[in-house]
């Protein structure tokens, strides 16, 4: 039966008034599969082996647009001509699969793990996630975090990724169990960094400087931080109105030390583009928000300039 | 629930922790240590606690960034304007805790005389505090926000959540489940990419039997300020709301438009009730409260003790 077992890993939790230093209840935890999945073979060394660079996207917010850019990222570097993975680690919330209209698709096993699912007839991007697990497209994933971890950790070692120029990780809010579970796998893969993106209201960016924190604890360099959500055109009369208040993206990259990669503005298409699962950049180049994507795509191939051999 | 294994002996029977099927159970060891056998003890004096919180209600959503804590606050607001009432508001989004910033509260528990607040954001010495903790830890600090915060006699006891369908979520159920919670309000945005993520939250509470009050679709629909006309920025591009509570025969409890000034008087920490007494915003909370107190108020009639279930 295959297991994949887990290091002891240290709970790491920020010196404050609630920081009893007590160790995490579980200090070591066994792959657990659930019965309609099974994994029976060995994990492969390799199964990172092609990947040639990844990317996570964070925010401590949710609902700031991280399954967005993730996607919306994806296809401006497949236009690129890059080969592009999504690993989806948000195991409550999988917002993925629909945005490239991948739902519903089985997860087949190959010889070395799982095949991820292509989202198009090239095979330029694939996708893995738990959305691609579940019996039914409404099942709740009501699991605790050693079962996350778990999971997450099978996702980064147990998918046939093969050759890719780029993995990018999708992860859900916040800066627990998840985020732990992914970077503790990933971190012998070397990551280029992380995606940091919040919107530009307080209420986000109180949040955001956490997952920033959470970054420097970890080790993990902040690529860029985007600001999404930044202002809103009127269709009928075109005044731009801050639906979410302004400017607290750029600050905090200030404030933060980090590159500000600039600000998305909310375009009602590249919403319905989400929802339907299609290719925002290549069907609205004169959107107010395609710049802003253009750039940020622009700023991750800048930083990795050889192309894949 | 879906943490342990298919042929799971039962974490009460002799056999648990120490069958077959117990290994690579994440709950292996708990369960060999006999911890199994008994019942939290903390759930018992949860319950003595709660004898004096006439009702409590639950935010949820499975999708991030909807509006929980802006819905909540404003909840706590509004019942909180009869000062005869008195309110409690716990936020026990650990990572992400908004409440403190959306009520305007710099390390201070009490807003006014009859409306009081807590949250682990009153913990931190530093607004760039991470709070990176694994689900047990987390777990922990619901218990004691539960069982050891002195929450006095309270008619409403509002708990802001994360999202998703985690261990905050099962630890909040789990603990106060005994001391009868009135029922769930469910916030959403209108597209699918939150209602996806909704149907399962939804499918959470009937797992969990947590009854529900009703959906709260927000930031549906946006006015323009300059020429007044409606757009839809989060397009319901699969029926929104509406159609979803009709096809889960639950109760829509309102639409809130979406309203700049909401996410500008949560900068400041206001009220946006008082702030903006005439936006159609405002009209929407004020109805969706009173019909959160309708339902509160016909699961006790009045006079009638507080009775366990």
């Amino acid at each position: 039966m295959g297991q994949v077992s887990g290091r002891p890993s240290q709970d790491m939790s920020v010196g404050s008034a609630c920081d009893h230093g007590e160790w995490a209840a579980e200090g070591r935890y066994e792959g657990d599969t659930r019965p309609s999945s099974p994994l029976s073979f060995r994990p492969e060394p390799g199964n990172l082996a092609g990947v040639r660079h990844i990317v996570l996207v964070l925010s401590g917010k949710g609902g700031v647009g991280k399954s967005t850019i993730s996607t919306e990222l994806a296809l401006a570097l497949r236009h690129a001509g890059k080969k592009v993975g999504i690993l989806d680690v948000d195991l409550c919330g999988p917002s993925i699969p629909r945005m490239l209209r991948a739902q519903g698709r089985a997860v087949h096993q190959g010889d070395s793990g799982w095949v991820p699912v292509f989202v198009d007839r090239e095979q330029s991007i694939s996708l893995m996630s738990v959305g691609f697990l579940l019996e039914q497209p409404d099942e709740a994933v009501v699991w605790r975090g050693p079962k996350k971890n778990a999971l997450i950790k099978q996702f980064v070692s147990d998918v046939a990724w093969g050759q890719l120029d780029y993995l990018l990780v999708d992860t859900p809010p916040g800066t627990s169990d998840e985020h732990m579970a992914v970077v503790d796998a990933l971190r012998p893969h070397s990551p280029l960094g992380a995606l940091v993106v919040t919107t530009p209201q307080a209420v986000s960016v109180g949040d955001v400087r956490r997952e920033l924190t959470f970054c420097r604890k970890v080790g993990l360099r902040v690529i860029g931080l985007v600001e999404n959500m930044s202002g809103f055109v009127c269709p009928h009369c075109s005044e731009c109105t801050n639906v979410f208040s302004k400017g607290g993206g750029e600050e905090l990259a200030r404030h933060a030390g980090v590159p500000f990669l600039g600000s998305v503005p909310l375009d009602p298409e590249l919403t319905r583009s989400l929802e339907d699962g299609r290719d925002f950049i290549q069907d609205f180049p004169d959107s107010p928000a395609f710049p802003a994507l253009s750039s940020i795509a622009q700023k991750i191939l800048s930083e990795t300039p050889a192309g894949l051999s | 629930m879906e943490e342990v294994p298919h042929d799971c002996p039962g974490a009460d029977s002799a056999q648990a922790g120490r069958g077959a099927s117990c290994q690579g159970c994440p709950n292996q060891r708990l369960c060999a240590s006999g911890a199994g056998a008994a019942a939290d003890p903390a759930i018992e004096e949860i319950k003595e606690k709660m004898k004096t919180v006439k009702h409590k209600i639950l935010v949820l959503s499975g999708k991030g960034g909807v509006g929980k804590s802006t819905f909540s606050a404003h909840l706590a607001h509004g019942l909180a304007e009869d000062e005869n009432t008195q309110v409690a508001l716990l936020d026990i989004d650990i990572c992400g805790p908004s409440i403190p910033k959306i009520m305007g509260l710099e390390g201070e528990q009490f807003l006014e005389d009859n409306l009081g607040v807590m949250s682990v954001g009153f913990l931190l010495s530093s607004p760039d505090d991470a709070v990176i903790w694994r689900g047990p830890k987390k777990n922990g600090m619901i218990k004691q926000f539960l069982r050891d915060v002195d929450w006095g006699e309270v008619d409403y006891l509002i708990v802001d959540t994360p999202p998703g369908t985690s261990d905050e979520h099962l630890s909040v159920v789990q603990y106060l489940t005994a001391a009868h919670i009135d029922g769930a309000v469910i916030i959403t945005t209108p597209q699918e990419v939150s209602l996806q993520d909704v149907r399962k939250e939804i499918s959470f509470c009937h797992k969990v039997k947590l009854p529900i009050i009703g959906v709260v679709e927000n930031m549906s629909g946006f006015i323009c300020p300059k020429c007044q006309k409606e757009s839809q920025i989060f397009p319901p591009t699969t029926g929104g709301a509406e159609a979803m509570c009709q096809d889960l025969k639950i109760p829509l409890l309102g639409k809130v438009p979406l309203d700049p000034r909401i996410g500008k008087s949560c900068d400041k920490g206001q009220s946006f009730l008082v702030e903006a007494p005439d936006s159609p915003a405002t009209v929407a909370y004020r109805s969706i409260i009173q019909r959160i107190q309708e339902f509160c108020s016909q699961r006790l009639p009045e006079g009638e003790n507080l009775v366990g279930s």
